[in-house]
């Protein structure tokens, strides 16, 4: 299983783990390791001794913000962000419960929003993560913030090749 | 200058953002610069696509290059965010001969290498518009301390960008000593903002937040100029002790253009008292 | 005549005069009887400190010289050649260590550390102002050299300094030349053929009018000294006499004994007469009189009835009548200048390790046993296989630092080249079998020289190479493989895999019988019985004894690159030698008076260098002026005090520590 995993996870991000020399640089520079349940230097561990189920499992692949930090600095060049990306994709397929549900309500709402419109819509996108969320209350105000500065437009706009969107949407199977 | 270009104008253009490209297109305007929306243009997929689906995300910013593949001239992406992903997406076909055919096939276009994905930025600070820029100057922005702020999306991976110093960039540096604005050396250039954190952990934003803002007011910025609307929108709304402006606001206070008192007021730190 | 002494206080910048008031102790040693001038200066070893020195010594033709500044050991040698440029006898040079034996250690107290520095200076005028003004000694030189040890390391410094012109004896324990290259498949960083490289080093060896090679042969007594050695040598029988063998083979079929093949690591038997190895040299069979029926005790082959006649299979299946039972073992003497130890390695024995079941489980091999699963000449012919069936094995664990690092149960070392030669060896089984995995366990990954952290690199990108952290705890044998039992402590985890072979990268130690022949070298060793050069720094292939030289692993763990790189310094430093046609020794040395040493011999005993000989007709103990370092071990072992080190009296010496302690006091 163990070179399953590696393998899988370096095709997808076209990544090459199998050089991580564990440096830890990557881990270091992360702006949001103290999130982390296993720091990124400990994920690239993990996907190469193909411990799947902790990693799937863990808030690690949920909370890394894809701000490419590590990968700009890793003597290896391996960037971090897209195998959490494989990661992520892996949790969702293989009917994981993802460590942080709130994230993955925002992403399913946001590209929900696209199916739709092909663009997104902000006003519907953050009822739809609200509701997605469960969680009425908090972070409400950034919203209504942006609302009364006039920067929540109520009107959608639509793509006009709707039809391949949804072509993509299907084939990625979302 | 008579030089045009494809547009994609993102989601932000008409929101979130919605200052920064009135800002960007009356700059545009002075530097003679036309910019031709694309005819059709789908949501990058932001930072949702690639966090829930590599191949979805592929697809929706491979989309928005073909479409510029079929206009003909180079992209010009106003959005940080959206910039990354369709360089990426530009990436990828540049390097992987198989998803571009499959992309090309798929999205009915020819990939031919030559449309380049340009963030604002890449067109803004180019050396030869220097002259022009320093020209346009009607008000130089002398004696305001400012920190240029870059986040991630125009500067990282490199190899995808093509900025060289990705710790320490400085062409958003260089634009506004050209507007003579003081520009001040700081340590924040290209910290993470917490991106859509913004809308999941107010908590670890604000925390992210306000390090990047403890580092300018230390530096005794009087404010922070970025070029990314979420960048923008993070640090903006949680704080409340430094204004935040795009870098293309400057431009047009400097050039003395645009309805600039209209996009003060769509700040939550006001920059009028500025100028 | 009472001389004219100049004391020269150094400052060395702040380091004394931070804490010894320069000033005073010029004043001071003004005072001192006998002591014309003194003066201090900030860096007295610069060039503008010794012309002050020189033209000093001219102005005021001064007949003794003490500078007070660092440790003889680090500027005498300056100052006295600083003295001797300007006409003054060299040896009138006396230093005055303020620095390491003052300043240094008595940073926190000036007064204490001025009258310290006052004294010591006082001391070593008393000492200059007895010493005798001396000449070098000259020693005759035998411009030839014996090379103990036919590994790389001696091949390579024997045909240096054969090409030098120079004749060179190689003396080889083992029937063969090669050493351990012979049994090694590859090099790294590089992949380059071993076989290959060595054959053709071997072959310019053995074509070379100026090499004379001994095989089958260690040293039995070193007599002499520097530029003056005799080394008797002794050769054991092979019984085949090469002019007549045609490498046939016929006798190597009809030999009755099988006994493990120490060359292949007991991957393959050999007879009691066979070919020590796979390399062109050895094409004539060798015959190990240990294993051989024929010189089984007469008693032995008695009682077994079948042996009633000693065995001569080989001798009567022998076309050409080549081997003789019959032949001794003969003793040859080399009369040489210099002598390079080239002694090697051995893996420390698997069989130290009962953890991981070596020698027990017969799929748990050594590396070098690994490197003939590689040769294409080996056993298996280059193809990795499990020794228990011959099978390909599917997944090798590599276990590195096995007795090494292990300072309480086994070696404190680290081996040095077991890193990289692991590497090669996983990359190598991963290039032949391309659906296997290799697992290396390590502690460190040390690829600390030009292209080696590439080459691991390389190693887990190209060939997937899975390098997990962590002591492997124990290897178990199982239903048809092995259980390795470790854990990746870098995520913290426990690991079980279920292994078809593992490999162990043994520490190298010395050669066995190191000790012995170091004591006839008289060359000194270290706790590990390594070699000891006179300083690892800038003297680092130098032995403990002049004109005796080390290379490669006898010395210290080390790989090819280093090996040769250390045998070819070797050489330079003979040919440097060499270079004169006598040699110059120093004249501080120990000398006797006859008419006081009752010839007991407790120094000839006592001296670590051997340069005390009782002389046979005058029954006193002679000193030989070549071998003496002047350690003064003998002046103070002598019961009559019949010798005395030249300069360093007792004498003098009671002087000194008269003045020390006389200010001592003071303070």
């Amino acid at each position: 299983m163990a070179e399953n995993l590696l393998q899988k996870v370096m095709a997808e991000s076209d990544q090459p783990i199998n050089l991580c020399y564990q440096c830890k640089k990557c881990s270091v520079g992360c702006p949001m390791i103290e999130e982390f349940d296993f720091p990124p230097n400990m994920v690239m561990r993990m996907v190469q001794l193909g411990m799947k189920d902790e990693l799937l499992k863990s808030r690690a692949i949920w909370m890394c913000i894809s701000c490419e930090t590590c990968g700009t600095r890793c003597p290896n060049e391996i960037r971090i962000a897209p195998i959490m990306d494989s990661l992520r994709a892996q949790c969702i397929e293989e009917g994981v419960v993802p460590a942080d549900p709130v994230t993955v309500a925002l992403h399913s709402a946001f590209i929900e929003s696209i199916k739709t419109f092909g663009r997104v819509h902000e006003a519907t996108m953050l009822m739809n993560y609200k509701w997605k969320s469960k969680n009425f209350t908090s972070d409400l105000d950034v919203g209504i913030k942006l609302f009364l500065k006039g920067k929540i437009p109520l009107m959608p706009k639509k793509s006009k090749n709707m039809a391949k969107i949804k072509e993509l949407f299907q084939e990625s199977g979302k | 200058m008579g030089e045009t270009y494809s547009y994609y104008p993102g989601c932000t253009s008409h929101s979130t953002a919605i200052e920064y490209i009135e800002a960007s297109h009356a700059v545009m305007d002075a530097l003679g610069i036309e910019l031709k929306e694309l005819p059709d243009w789908c949501c990058c997929g932001a930072a949702s696509a690639h966090n829930l689906s590599s191949s979805l995300a592929l697809g929706l910013s491979a989309f928005n290059v073909g479409e510029a593949h079929k206009a003909g001239a180079d992209l010009v992406i106003p959005c940080a965010g959206c910039y990354g992903n369709l360089a990426q997406a530009d990436f990828v076909m540049r390097q992987d001969d198989k998803e571009r055919q499959r992309l090309e096939k798929q999205l009915d276009f020819t990939y031919d290498g030559e449309i380049k994905m340009l963030s604002l930025v890449d067109l803004l600070a180019r050396e030869e518009l220097r002259p022009a820029i320093k020209n346009l100057v009607k008000k130089p922005l002398t004696g305001l301390k400012v920190v240029c702020y870059y986040g991630c999306a125009i500067v990282r991976p490199g190899a995808i960008t093509g900025v060289d110093d990705t710790e320490n960039p400085l062409r958003i540096d260089t634009m506004m000593a050209d507007l003579g604005a003081e520009v001040i050396d700081w340590s924040c250039k290209v910290d993470c903002c917490g991106g859509d954190l913004g809308l999941t952990d107010a908590k670890k934003t604000t925390e992210l937040v306000n390090k990047i803002i403890d580092y300018a007011v230390a530096a005794e910025a009087d404010c922070l100029v970025t070029s990314c609307a979420l960048c923008e929108a993070n640090v903006d709304i949680r704080q409340q002790r430094l204004p935040i402006l795009y870098f293309t606001e400057m431009m047009a206070e400097a050039f003395q253009i645009g309805d600039r008192q209209r996009w003060w007021k769509k700040h939550f730190n006001n920059p009028a008292k500025l100028f | 005549m009472e001389k004219k002494l100049g004391v020269f206080v150094c400052w060395c910048g702040s380091n004394i005069a931070g804490s010894v008031d320069v000033d005073k102790a010029v004043e001071e040693a003004k005072k001192l009887d006998g002591v014309v001038h003194a003066e201090n200066y900030m860096y007295m070893c610069s060039d503008p400190g010794q012309q002050l020195v020189k033209d000093t010594i001219a102005e005021k033709g001064l007949d003794g010289v003490v500078v007070a500044c660092c440790s003889p050991r680090m500027h005498e040698n300056t100052f006295r050649k600083a003295a001797g440029s300007v006409g003054m006898n060299s040896y009138l040079v006396e230093i005055a260590n303020i620095r390491e034996q003052c300043s240094w250690v008595h940073q926190n107290n000036k007064p204490v550390a001025t009258a310290k520095a006052v004294s010591i200076i006082e001391g070593t005028l008393d000492k200059v102002k007895e010493n005798l003004p001396l000449e070098t000694i000259t020693i005759d030189l035998t411009k030839r050299v014996c090379v103990v040890g036919g590994g790389i390391a001696g091949i390579m410094s024997a045909l240096d300094l054969a090409n030098a012109d120079y004749d060179v004896a190689i003396i080889e324990r083992d029937p063969a030349i090669g050493g351990h290259m012979a049994q090694i498949s590859q090099t790294f960083p590089y992949f380059h053929n071993i076989p290959e490289l060595l054959q053709k080093k071997i072959d310019e060896v053995n074509a070379h009018s100026r090499i004379k090679v001994y095989v089958n042969s260690e040293v039995e007594v070193l007599d002499g000294y520097v530029g003056n050695f005799n080394v008797t040598i002794k050769t054991r029988p092979a019984f085949v006499d090469p002019a007549k063998c045609t490498a046939c083979g016929k006798c190597l079929e009809v030999c009755p004994v099988s006994v493990a093949d120490e060359f292949n690591r007991g991957l393959s038997q050999r007879g009691a007469i066979f070919r020590y190895n796979q390399m062109e040299n050895a094409r004539i069979p060798v015959l190990e009189q240990s294993d051989c029926l024929h010189f089984v005790d007469v008693e032995d082959a008695e009682m077994d009835a079948g042996a009633s006649v000693r065995c001569q299979a080989c001798v009567e299946a022998c076309p050409e009548d080549a081997i003789d039972l019959g032949t001794i073992r003969k003793l040859n003497e080399e009369f040489v200048g210099a002598i390079v130890m080239a002694t090697g390695y051995d893996l420390y024995s698997p069989a130290k390790m009962p953890e991981y079941g070596a020698g027990k489980i017969p799929d748990v091999i050594d590396a070098l046993a690994f490197e003939r699963l590689l040769d294409p000449t080996g056993p298996t012919k280059g193809q990795v296989l499990r020794p228990s069936d011959g099978q390909v094995p599917k997944k090798v664990v590599f276990i590195q630092c096995v007795g090494s690092r292990d300072p309480e149960r086994h070696k404190a070392y680290c081996s040095r080249a077991c890193c990289m030669y692991t590497a090669k060896q996983a990359r190598l089984y991963r290039q032949q079998v391309e659906d296997g995995t290799a697992y290396v366990s390590y502690m460190d990954i040390r690829s600390d020289s030009r292209d080696f952290e590439e080459f691991v690199q390389k190693g887990m990108e190209e060939e997937n190479l899975v390098y997990i952290r962590g002591r492997v705890a124990k290897v178990i044998q199982e239903n048809g493989f092995l259980r390795v039992f470790t854990s990746d402590t870098l995520s913290s985890r426990q690991l079980e895999i279920e292994a078809d072979l593992v490999v162990l990268a043994m520490a190298m130690e010395p050669k066995t019988g190191i000790r012995d022949l170091a004591k006839k070298m008289n060359v000194t060793i270290d706790g590990d019985a390594f070699l000891s050069e006179t300083h690892i720094k800038l003297y680092p292939v130098e032995s403990s004894t002049k004109g005796v030289y080390l290379a490669g692993c006898g010395q210290s763990p080390k790989d090819i690159t280093d090996t040769v790189s250390q045998a070819l310094a070797t050489a330079g430093k003979i040919q440097t030698m060499f270079s004169n046609e006598t040699l110059i020794a120093d004249p501080l040395i120990a000398e006797v008076f006859s008419d006081v040493c009752s010839g007991c011999g407790i120094c000839i005993d006592i001296c670590p260098y051997g340069a005390r000989l009782m002389n046979d007709f005058t029954r006193i103990s002679d000193v030989n002026q070549a071998v003496c370092q002047g350690c003064g071990a003998c002046m103070a072992a002598c019961p009559n005090k019949a010798c005395e080190l030249i300069n360093s009296t007792s004498r003098q010496f009671v002087r000194m520590i008269g003045d020390f302690a006389g200010k001592a006091e003071a303070v």
